[in-house]
């Protein structure tokens, strides 16, 4: 039965249907189902699957994001239940993100923060336009190891050198490894600002945030 | 008969509108700028100062329309008229704010300077396909804060042609403004005749961030005309059906020209756009994809039913080289956008996506233009009748060569590519050095360059401009500009 239940939870982030996927949690929780068990063997499986079947281009960037919701609202019933037993889910790190301020583009942002997220990282997206000050104060806050700024401008671009140079000032610049992106962001300006890198897109910017976090 | 492209029924154009009119209502437009908060308040619009939201009902925004014009003019640096926006007039200009150009040397893209936008501009100069310049490359040799208004500067220096710019900031506008009124000699003339327009950039869905907004309402109160680029992208920031992409585009701009019109009745605004049909794998906004191409004709049908000038991005590629790719793309969006009558038509010379510029690419494209403007001058008789009395005083001779008739009409008839086109026999493209298309558009490039001819600036206004531009660089740590190349 509870392995019926860890395989339709698999299933339904395979297929699309995050709503079930949640209720579906909900009733492996009340079956008595240990909230690790149900995240071992119900979602991670699922995204996995669903990880396998972008890469080998079955599936699409929505089949993702819609999964990796799933996933995240998913955690979000189970996170209480882990911090009730002193539990905890292995992350691969911490990771604040957002595009700064200035710049309102999302959708690369909130691409790397839920693929991030559906790989195990701890992500707090701090939406766009983000104030230098609170990427600073987030980043204390949570003791992120990992911090990513976006900006599609050439003219929002200097912002990220300057929250790097508000993260120095306030003594902090050490604990955490800065990633960029964006249209006008290349390799050659992350060295110029003296961020840790750069990526082209979602997936190189797991790749690196493994290799920094790592 | 001139050959038109219809996307869509009379009725779903009028459906599009009328769900455009009904989103400024629920959910309403964020609008982040204080004065167009304002501006739609005292018209009745029902504004939320705390959520910056305003829900704008339909009349206000029927009167917008009403005084918007229908059609303007912009106008060359010799005071001639050039371009007409409105109607069904098509015309062409390159790709815009590009981060960097494609080496002629290693096909490899690198970061433009000061010299490689004046070869730029100087060759679009010479290009007849071409009927405006823009500011087309964002150069790295500035501080990042100029460097709108830098590539302005720049090509003022070079061009005679009108350009299609914009600024990034709030506070550059007013020194691009000012080069423009230089130029032209007064704000009355600029506004009488004017030569350049500002795109103006809602971010979809639904938001006018506070520097774009304020842009559009400067450039309306000096009758500067902004040109609306409304960029839904469908399945990311938009409805993936391109039909809903295109009545989130119909609310973006309906919003966009009521601003307008309340900052200045009259102000010539353009119903414009760069959409794009999100790629579901890569998570890019390709402007190759056909799903693009339909978007940009459909909102600009919608745009003509409301009497608006139009204006669309595309004729790009998201090829990374001048390949077999960027050739079929940019083709598909250029003779699709001549068909749906698109009146400026950006985006020559752009490939990966919106981020390159190419040389080699802007004169391929111009081949394509040359086609997409002979396309739609269609097939027409020219003679009454058409063909009855030349053939029968040939009868069965093939000899059409040697005919007046085909002396006075072959060039009309016919469009005439350069040598970019290869149309030789196999053995005289051998002898030629088989050269591919990159090479001879290389060849072309350089015979375009060699034609260059500068306009007449008095070295008064050389120096005004750059007094202009000078003050805005040291606003920003920089003391010097760099000096305009040689020559």
């Amino acid at each position: 039965m509870s392995k019926d239940l860890l395989a339709k939870i698999t299933t339904s982030l395979v297929e699309g249907e995050p709503d079930e996927t949640v209720g579906l949690t909900r009733q492996a929780l009340e079956s008595g189902l240990e909230p690790l068990t149900i995240i071992n063997e119900g979602l991670v499986p699922g995204m996995n699957i669903v990880g396998d079947k972008f890469q080998s281009g079955e599936y699409f960037l929505p089949h993702l994001i819609i999964a990796a919701n799933g996933m995240q609202q998913s955690m979000a019933l189970l996170d209480p239940e882990l911090t009730a037993r002193q539990q905890a889910v292995e992350s691969a790190g911490t990771l604040v993100i957002g595009s700064v301020a200035g710049d309102i583009h999302e959708i690369g942002k909130t691409l790397v923060a839920t693929m991030m997220s559906a790989s195990g990282f701890q992500v707090y997206d701090l939406g766009v336009d983000v104030a230098t000050e609170t990427f600073v104060s987030k980043v204390k806050e949570t003791g992120a190891n990992l911090l990513g700024l976006s900006a599609l401008l050439t003219t929002t671009m200097t912002v990220q050198r300057e929250v790097i140079e508000a993260l120095e000032e306030a003594g902090i610049r050490d604990q955490v490894k800065v990633m960029i992106g964006g249209a006008p962001v290349s390799q050659e300006w992350s060295d110029t600002i003296g961020a840790d890198g750069f990526a082209e897109d979602a997936v190189g910017a797991i790749e690196l945030a493994k290799r920094l976090a790592g | 008969m001139r050959p038109k492209l219809n996307m869509l029924s009379d009725e779903l154009v009028e459906q599009i509108i009328a769900e455009g009119l009904e989103l400024l209502i629920d959910p309403g437009v964020r609008v982040h700028n204080k004065e167009a908060l304002e501006l739609l308040g005292d018209a009745g619009a029902d504004v939320d100062l705390e959520t910056q939201i305003a829900k704008i009902p339909e009349p206000i925004v029927r009167q917008a329309l009403a005084t918007r014009p229908s059609e303007f003019y912009l106008y060359d640096l010799n005071g001639e008229r050039v371009v007409h926006y409105g109607g069904d007039s098509v015309q062409f200009d390159p790709g815009s704010a590009a981060i960097t150009i494609l080496d002629s040397e290693t096909q490899e893209q690198r970061v433009p300077v000061t010299d490689d936008f004046v070869k730029f501009v100087k060759l679009v100069e010479t290009i007849p396909q071409l009927d405006a310049q823009s500011t087309a490359m964002i150069c790295a040799d500035v501080p990042e804060e100029i460097g709108d208004l830098y590539r302005l500067y720049l090509a003022l220096n070079y061009m005679r042609k009108p350009i299609i710019t914009g600024a990034f900031r709030k506070d550059t506008w007013w020194t691009m403004k000012d080069m423009l009124v230089a130029m032209v000699g007064s704000e009355e003339a600029l506004a009488e005749k004017p030569v350049a327009v500002f795109d103006v950039c809602p971010s979809p869905p639904l938001l006018w961030s506070d520097l774009t907004c304020q842009n559009m309402i400067d450039c309306a109160r000096y009758s500067i005309p902004s040109e609306l680029v409304s960029m839904p992208l469908a399945g990311a920031t938009a409805p993936v059906t391109l039909a809903g992409a295109v009545v989130q585009h119909t609310a973006e701009c309906l919003s966009g020209v009521t601003i307008c019109q309340l900052a200045q009745e009259g102000a010539p605004i353009v119903w414009g756009g760069s959409p794009a049909a999100f790629d579901m794998r890569e998570g890019t906004t390709p402007m190759g994809a056909v799903g693009t191409w339909m978007i940009d004709s459909a909102y600009t049908q919608v745009g003509k039913a409301l009497g608006m000038p139009t204006h669309a991005y595309l004729g790009m590629s998201d090829a990374k080289v001048v390949d077999a790719q960027c050739g079929l793309e940019s083709a598909g969006g250029a003779i699709l956008a001549a068909l749906a009558g698109v009146n400026m038509v950006s985006g020559a010379g752009m490939m990966d996506f919106e981020s390159c510029q190419s040389y080699e690419k802007l004169v391929i494209d111009a081949e394509i233009i040359g086609m997409a403007k002979r396309l739609i001058e269609g097939v027409v008789a020219r003679d009454e009748p058409i063909a009855l009395g030349l053939m029968r005083k040939l009868g069965h001779r093939a000899d059409y060569l040697a005919q007046t008739h085909t002396l006075k009409w072959f060039d009309k008839e016919l469009y005439i590519p350069s040598a970019v086109i290869d149309r030789g026999s196999l053995d005289a493209w051998k002898r030629k050095g088989s050269k591919t298309a990159w090479e001879r558009a290389k060849d072309r490039v350089n015979e375009l360059l060699a034609s260059y001819q500068p306009p007449s600036i008095t070295d008064e206004l050389r120096t005004e401009l750059r007094d202009i531009a000078t003050k805005a660089a040291q606003r920003f740590g920089m003391d010097e500009l760099p000096p305009l190349p040689e020559d």
